[in-house]
């Protein structure tokens, strides 16, 4: 006990403190909690998990790589025995995939910039200042979080054909410009932030504008990757109102032309859905490994505060 | 130190001498900042959502899609429709499935994992996060292709593996008994990761003295995990719940994908049918059935707070 509080750094050479509290924490809940027996069978049961998760990518990946006749042999060969580029060939060349490439791009990096601007805009706002009106900006706001596309896009397909944005860029991303979700994390990200450095710059003749861009909006750098990543992810992935509002292949997005094939004609050129399906999912998981943790915080930060 | 007590008076001083021009730009800024948002909220949200209530109430539908206004009221008949539609039954029969079994599962599953990874294992810990959150981050409609594949009947991998055990697999998808369970799996595999994570972070807050004074007294690990991880974690696990089956009440990819509703409809779910009705041009009925879903996420998800929430 005695040996834990004391501060001296020769101390923590000694046997004797390497057994106190801090040091050893983790390792005396294994001892104590999880008995190191149970620890080899924790390690089989979650390593057969990632294999069944991570399974069905590789095989999507080596079936990308197949021929057609390959592909609808039983039963399958474990590696492709005559590997080939053809499946991307076509659905670089053949298909417009290049364009759906472009048009996902194009969508979902302008609704994360739409929602980086206005939701941290609104979510400094809705944190720091205060004005009347506020509370109920916040329930509106808040309470549309549950709501689900299924229930607007009925209406919202009427509003858009009468704007003339059917099949049209505006029409595919001005619905998500302004999401409840990012005012949600904005505001509990700018409510962390102390007020008395608004004071501060206030007393020092700054205005209400240069407070928020130079001064709060640099300090929420961490919760703008977070909601740009999520953002960029989600309208990456959204398939709903794609699929209703773009109606000709050179409006379709990745997801929608996929979809679009896999249930048309091609529906069994597997080795092309294969490629496709690598060609949506690999963009996204490389930006899924580098920046992972920004995703974990994310879920941290609105799902348990 | 003659700074930090200098500071206070100087700052009750300003806030003193602020109270009007400064306090007046802060309202200012305050709606200044709120208009943009709002601007693109009301029109693309608030007003669909209003308007999506009162076009149930309507026989709008697409012809009428050019002058939404001159349609004519038809009271709760759209709602009426829906108690002898027998497709709707079938399609909300089918959510109902989905939801029961599949919601269950992907958490029962996920507290296995988040617990295994709790135990105190050090080494790959961050790779099996990673590994565990991966389907979450891909698109469902490339993940529903993916799994088509490999539930063919024949070459897929899934009956040749069943194969090895002796087992011949059903044609998954094309049978009425399998297909909804092969989009159950397919769902609980795509979704733990998240739960995982969220887990993870409320295992956290559970106190090792309390396992370790519980150990002491003679609790097994079941026992532990039954008295103190489970109630402990009952914020979470109500989070986690409501996330998984909001979203799983409107599952719609991976049938319109992987079955098309089929066989026999026997996949077809809520917000597909509320799909195709908009696809035949009943844009009211559509409308009326997306507001009968929101409803029941609405219910289902107080009674969950109810059930679940904190007890006073």
């Amino acid at each position: 006990m005695t040996t834990s509080t004391h501060p001296e750094p020769v101390a923590a050479v000694t046997p004797v403190v390497a057994a106190g509290p801090p040091s050893t924490r983790r390792r005396r809940r294994n001892a104590d909690i999880a008995e190191p027996r149970a620890i080899p069978w924790v390690y089989a049961v979650l390593i057969g998990g990632l294999v069944l998760l991570v399974g069905p990518f590789l095989w999507m990946l080596l079936g990308s790589f197949r021929p057609d006749r390959e592909l609808k042999q039983v039963p399958p060969a474990w590696l492709p025995e005559n590997p080939t580029l053809e499946n991307y060939r076509t659905l670089f060349t053949d298909l417009e995939f290049p364009t759906f490439f472009f048009n996902s791009t194009v969508v979902a990096v302008t609704i994360t910039v739409g929602n980086l601007i206005f939701c941290s805009m609104l979510g400094y706002a809705l944190a720091k200042l205060h004005f009347p009106g506020k509370r109920v900006i916040f329930t509106l706001v808040l309470g549309t979080l549950m709501v689900p596309g299924v229930v607007t896009f009925v209406p919202l397909f009427v509003l858009v054909s009468n704007l003339g944005m059917v099949n049209s860029f505006p029409g595919l991303i001005a619905p998500f410009l302004a999401g409840p979700f990012g005012v949600f994390l904005m505001r509990q990200f700018f409510q962390s932030l102390p007020d008395e450095l608004i004071h501060a710059a206030r007393v020092d003749g700054a205005g209400e504008f240069r407070i928020f861009r130079s001064i709060m909006l640099p300090l929420c750098k961490p919760a703008l990757a977070t909601l740009g990543i999520l953002t960029f992810l989600a309208s990456w992935n959204n398939f709903l109102w794609p699929l209703v509002v773009a109606q000709s292949e050179d409006k379709y997005t990745l997801p929608v032309a996929l979809a679009i094939y896999a249930i048309g004609e091609n529906n069994s050129d597997y080795g092309l859905l294969m490629a496709g399906s690598v060609a949506i999912i690999v963009p996204v998981l490389l930006v899924f490994l580098v920046l992972q943790k920004h995703f974990v915080r994310g879920i941290a930060m609105t799902g348990i505060k | 130190m003659t700074t930090v007590t200098a500071a206070p008076p100087a700052d009750s001083s300003t806030s003193r001498r602020r109270p009007d021009r400064g306090r007046r730009r802060e309202v200012a800024a305050g709606y200044l900042f709120s208009l943009p948002f709002l601007a693109v909220f009301l029109v693309f949200t608030i007003g669909p959502v209003i308007a999506s209530f009162l076009m149930s109430f309507t026989d709008l539908r697409s012809a009428d899609i050019r002058n939404p206004l001159a349609v004519g009221l038809v009271g709760l008949d759209n709602y009426a429709k829906l108690f002898t539609d027998e497709t709707f039954h079938k399609a909300a029969f089918n959510t109902a499935y989905f939801v029961v079994v599949g919601v269950p599962l992907t958490m029962g599953l996920a507290l296995a994992v988040a617990v295994a990874l709790d135990t105190g294992i050090t080494r790959f810990r961050a790779f099996f996060r990673v590994g565990y959150y991966l389907p979450v981050v891909t698109s469902i409609v490339a993940v529903a292709v993916v799994w088509r594949f490999l539930l063919q009947p024949d070459s897929g991998i899934v009956n040749t593996l069943l194969g090895y055990v002796g087992v011949e697999g059903p044609s998954w998808l094309r049978s009425e008994t399998w297909a909804m369970p092969s989009l159950i799996a397919m769902s609980a595999w795509r979704n733990m990761g998240s739960l995982v994570i969220i887990f993870l972070a409320g295992l956290q807050v559970v106190p090792k003295e309390m396992h370790e004074a519980a150990a002491i007294d003679g609790a097994g690990a079941f026992g532990r995990f039954r008295h103190i991880t489970l109630p402990m974690m009952r914020p979470t696990l109500l989070f986690g719940g409501v996330i998984t089956m909001i979203g799983y009440l409107q599952f719609f990819e991976e049938p319109f994908v992987m079955t098309r509703g089929g066989p026999l409809d026997s996949t077809l779910s809520t917000a597909y049918y509320t799909y195709n009705q908009f696809g035949f041009g009943n844009y009211s009925y559509a409308a009326a059935m997306a507001y009968a879903l929101f409803v029941v996420i609405a219910l289902v998800t107080a009674l969950q707070f109810k059930l679940l929430g904190p007890k006073d």
